[in-house]
């Protein structure tokens, strides 16, 4: 291999370590969580200030509801679909999310935490 | 003339009231019928089929204890309300219909048998309203009672908590015949405000039936569902929650979780409660709060 062409094929191979580089920034950190009678799973998500994340969330039993209200994200989870929400936490601190789609007795019980660090 | 009814209860007081009421020509009835100014009583939260002595060791005998209270008030209400939760959720519907059965039987004691009832989130919640429509009847409505439009409004039969696009069209339907003064009252389950969302105390299409009641200059809410009492204002409409008569909640967002406030046996029945609410023309309303005596 000449020198003219192994400095064309190392400036291709740094050029996409770098588009890898971005999408990474760019693609938040996927987190699953479980919906379950009357239980979220993990009750308790660790999350970085300023850093994009969505949270994936399966409901196996009965229709269920995630709110987290002090991020405005909230959506349903139906069974067999799984649901997504993506945001950027822009405060620090312990924050409740909860089912909000009653589903049961059992259902007031149902919450869990963001710990935003 | 009219007379209000605390007077009337002074009079009484002192003897001989209801014969000096009854005898002056043209003095409002108490009771049913008569003048512009009346008093209804609001009971809320009654969760009938619960069980969690933790919180309430007497969970059959709660509900019996207020009826007996009210059916021995001096003067009647001319109505009596239940805004909600009138039975505790399962999951069985057979269950369901035989807990809003038995709840039927123990609220026809009354003696006062113009009663309304509204739905909550555990009556309705996970059949959207098929069992309560069956025993109780509709989940929203209206009614006139001598100068006041009730408007009971449903914001449990879908899980999600809220009213709905066709629920609020039939409000709008019907505040559009409404004058800006008419004397409107609402009764609901849920908060129609975002009192407490991370605690699911709130209505999330909630803010669209205020703001459509906004232009009415004379309109109060009472709803219960958050088991105490709490009082708050959307511009000039006041919301007013009453107590449970199963078990009280914590104040709003006070505590990391909305657990009920445990049995004090040295208070027993304490927080539990139904109030009677005076209405005055043109629009004030008098509320006494009562406790369930042990």
């Amino acid at each position: 291999m000449d020198a003219r062409r192994r400095h064309v094929l190392a400036g291709a191979v740094a050029l996409a370590v770098a588009a890898a580089g971005v999408r990474a920034a760019a693609e938040p950190r996927v987190i699953k969580v479980v919906a379950r009678k009357f239980v979220f799973l993990p009750r308790e998500i660790a999350l970085k200030k300023g850093e994009p994340v969505t949270i994936e969330l399966t409901a196996p039993e009965v229709v269920m509801g995630f709110n987290a209200p002090d991020f405005k994200v909230r959506t349903d989870i139906i069974p067999g679909t799984p649901a997504r929400v993506t945001f950027t936490p822009d405060k620090a601190g312990t924050f409740t999310f909860l089912c909000d789609v009653f589903c049961g007795d059992g259902h007031e019980g149902m919450s869990g935490t963001l710990v935003v660090t | 003339m009219t007379m209000h009814r605390r007077d009337f209860l002074k009079l009484a007081a002192l003897g001989g009231g209801a014969v000096f009421a009854s005898s002056l020509p043209g003095c409002a009835t108490l009771g049913a019928g008569g003048g512009d100014d009346f008093y209804f009583v609001q009971l809320s939260d009654t969760h009938w089929g619960f069980n969690g002595p933790v919180v309430n060791p007497d969970a059959r005998g709660t509900l019996p204890k207020a009826i007996a209270e009210v059916n021995a008030l001096a003067v009647q209400p001319d109505f009596i309300v239940f805004t909600g939760d009138l039975t505790h959720t399962t999951d069985d519907p057979a269950e369901r219909r035989k807990r809003m059965r038995e709840f039927k039987e123990v609220a026809a004691s009354l003696k006062n048998r113009n009663v309304h009832f509204l739905a909550g989130e555990h009556d309705a919640a996970l059949d959207r309203g098929e069992a309560f429509r069956e025993n109780f009847g509709e989940t929203r409505y209206t009614f006139d009672h001598k100068g006041v439009h009730f408007i009971a409004l449903d914001n449990v039969s879908d899980p999600g908590a809220r009213l709905g696009d066709e629920q609020l069209a039939w409000l709008a339907a019907d505040l559009a015949k409404q004058p800006k003064d008419a004397r409107i009252v609402v009764l609901t389950h849920r908060p129609l405000f975002d009192l407490a969302p991370a605690w699911d105390w709130a209505t999330r299409d909630g803010d669209k039936a205020v703001e459509m009641l906004m232009p009415y200059q004379n309109v109060v809410v009472f709803y219960g569902h958050i088991h105490q009492e709490n009082h708050h204002m959307t511009g000039h409409i006041a919301h007013h929650s009453a107590k449970s008569l199963i078990f009280p909640l914590p104040a709003p967002m006070s505590q990391p979780k909305r657990d009920p406030v445990k049995w004090d046996p040295e208070h027993p029945y304490r927080g539990l409660g139904f109030r009677e609410i005076e209405a005055e023309a043109p629009s004030k309303y008098e509320i006494k709060e009562l406790e369930v005596k042990a």
